[in-house]
């Protein structure tokens, strides 16, 4: 049984003469970890923009748990349980390591003007801190933390409010073998919990051992979707990454 | 970012109210209380400025506007002929309310905009307020004036009132700085003015929190505008929506570090006698001015963050380089996480 979380359909975006992302389409099926792949500049960071309402599409539709969202915007989508992390880590480097997870954990006006950080919220946060092993850092600005430490701490950041399908753009861009494995097993740690993943990732080998299916783009479309396997034999996609 | 309120604390705010509240009693030389009055209205405007251009990074350039709003407020409620008494003071937190909820739309107009722009928007609603003072004369006199009801108070202790009424609402700015610091509102805040468009995407109440801080900022600042109307009796158009005013509580919070508690007080207390001083030096000529500038310019240059930051920042650094050579020494554990990382990326 497969049931589409996200439906993309025609999506366009123009930069003056550049079309970034040109009549796309694809879906991700819950419980899936889908890759995104495809060349520099093929468009993977422009269509996340679009998804998550941090760009406006020129053309297209986008359906998240069946329900066509007209005006994608962060927020609502957020609360509805669709979170993204960004190609270059952003988190608030000025509100400790624990703050940064409070922060994103969602909260109702009551607690808006209630304490800035709760006995409630500090247990959610330390049950999140202990599975991303940042414990001890809780206290800390999170200016302090490494640059792989930053792209954890977002991951984590965005998983305070049970989203159902994460967006990861390039979670291992950047961060040092450890830590590579150290995402991953977070990944499919939340992964065994129900969470579906839509991933851009450059590195291969990550890709063709944690995602199924995986899409390609190449020119901001779609030229190849299907299991890892397959995709490394197909011709279009040596020929996209090779090629031109 | 040191949030507890520690003993520490408390006793540095209760040393200084109380030294506040003791110098009309204890008296001195009849300049200083005028000094101190203007000295703490420009603390309670700057901390209140800092509400908005300090936690949530919207620096406004037009808050002189609500100031101008809140003088003429009581000017017109009660005017020239009537008996004034204590009145005013009471009807303070009427106009405080009255203009929060008024600015509301001004502050979702203007923050659409962000940093220089928003400073520019800003900078127009001081324009357009002083050009309504210059022209709705029906109401404000335009720039012949217009007369606040007199102020029925003893020779000798006249300028109490009004020392205290000022006090009252710096502890209130102060009080209000405090709790957004230590509520969800700072921590919203914050985010705001990190990264407003990444605080959207993890849900934050981007707009009801700068909303808050800008009627709330708007508010106080009417306030205290109300009590200097009531002081200086008679307030013109280019008086009571002065540029210089608005500079004022920018630089102040600027110059002893915003988004701190203290850092708007402490800038007060730093350029308000400054300026008094360079005043009387230079006469009545505007080169005070310059002189008021050039203090400022040699604190920013060798302190840019402002004076509370930087110097925290200095403590931490050398209490932190002493910490790692205990740590070397020691030779500590390893950590979880490996943090040494290739820090490029393409
Ligand atoms: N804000 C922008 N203004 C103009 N052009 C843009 C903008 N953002 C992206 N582009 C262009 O759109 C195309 C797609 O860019 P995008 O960042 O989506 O690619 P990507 O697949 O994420 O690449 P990478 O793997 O390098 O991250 C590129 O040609 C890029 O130069
Ligand atoms: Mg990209």
């Amino acid at each position: 049984m497969s049931e589409n979380l996200l439906e993309i359909d025609h999506l366009t975006k123009r930069f003056g003469g550049v079309t970034a992302v040109d009549e796309c389409s694809f879906t991700v099926q819950k419980g899936t970890i889908t890759a995104l792949i495809g060349p520099n500049g093929s468009g993977k960071t422009t269509a996340f923009n679009m998804i998550t309402g941090y760009l406006k599409a020129d053309s297209g539709e986008i359906r998240f748990n069946g329900e066509t969202i007209a005006r994608p915007r962060p927020a609502d989508l957020y609360r509805r349980g669709l979170s993204r992390t960004f190609q270059q880590a952003r988190i608030f480097p000025e509100l400790t390591v624990e703050e940064n997870l409070v922060v994103a954990a969602g909260y109702s006006w009551r607690q808006l003007f209630g304490r800035r950080v709760s006995e409630i919220d500090r247990e959610r946060a330390k049950k999140m801190l202990g599975e991303f092993r940042l414990e001890a850092m809780a206290q800390l600005p999170s200016a302090d933390l490494s640059y792989g430490q930053r792209k954890l701490l977002e991951f984590a950041a965005v998983l305070m409010s049970d989203p159902t399908l994460v967006l990861l753009d390039e979670p291992t861009a950047g961060v040092n073998p450890v830590m590579i494995d150290a995402m991953e097993q977070h990944i499919r740690q939340r992964h065994a919990a129900g969470v579906t993943f839509l991933i851009v990732e450059h590195d291969m080998q990550l890709v063709m051992r944690l995602c199924d299916p995986v899409i390609v783009l190449d020119h901001g479309a779609p030229i190849a979707f299907g299991s890892p396997d397959l995709i490394q034999k197909d011709t279009r996609v040596l020929e996209a990454y090779l090629g031109s | 970012m040191k949030l507890a309120i520690t003993r520490a604390g408390l006793i540095r705010a209760g040393v200084f109210f109380l030294i506040l509240i003791l110098v009309p009693v204890v008296g001195g030389p009849g300049w200083l209380l005028n000094t101190l009055i203007f000295t703490i209205m420009y603390a309670a405007l700057s901390s209140s400025w800092n509400l908005l251009g300090g936690y949530a990074g919207y620096p406004s350039l037009g808050h002189v506007a609500f100031f101008g709003i809140g003088a003429y407020a009581t000017a017109i409620i009660f005017t020239g002929s009537v008996y004034g008494g204590y009145a005013p003071f009471f009807v303070l937190p009427l106009i405080g309310i009255a203009v929060a909820l008024f600015s509301i739309p001004i502050g979702w107009v203007s923050m659409r905009t962000r940093a220089d722009v928003f400073a520019i928007v800003t900078i127009t609603l001081l324009f357009i307020t002083q050009t309504l003072a210059f022209n709705l004369k029906n109401f404000t006199g335009g720039a012949q004036g217009k007369s606040v009801a007199p102020a029925p108070f003893d020779v000798s202790t006249y300028d109490w009132p009004f020392y205290y009424a000022m006090l009252i609402l710096l502890a209130i700015a102060m009080g209000i700085s405090l709790y957004f610091r230590r509520s969800k509102i700072g921590l919203s805040l914050a985010t705001v003015r990190a990264d407003e468009d990444k605080a959207h995407g993890v849900g934050v109440r981007v707009t009801a929190v700068k909303l808050i801080a800008f009627a709330v900022s708007a508010g106080l600042v009417a306030m205290v505008g109300g009590v200097w109307a009531y002081y200086v009796g008679f307030i013109y158009p280019q008086f009571a929506v002065d540029p210089l005013i608005t500079i004022g509580m920018v630089l102040m919070a600027f110059l002893g570090g915003r988004g701190t508690l203290w850092g708007p007080v402490l800038g007060a207390f730093i350029l308000v006698p400054a300026q008094e001083y360079f005043a009387q030096a230079f006469g009545a000529s505007e080169l005070y001015l310059l002189a008021y500038a050039a203090v400022f310019l040699v604190i920013m240059l060798f302190l840019p963050r402002g004076i509370l930051p930087s110097i925290s920042e200095r403590l931490k650094r050398r209490r932190a380089s002493a910490a790692g050579a205990a740590r070397d020494s020691a030779n500590a554990a390893p950590t979880a996480i490996p943090t040494s990382e290739v820090k490029a990326v393409r």
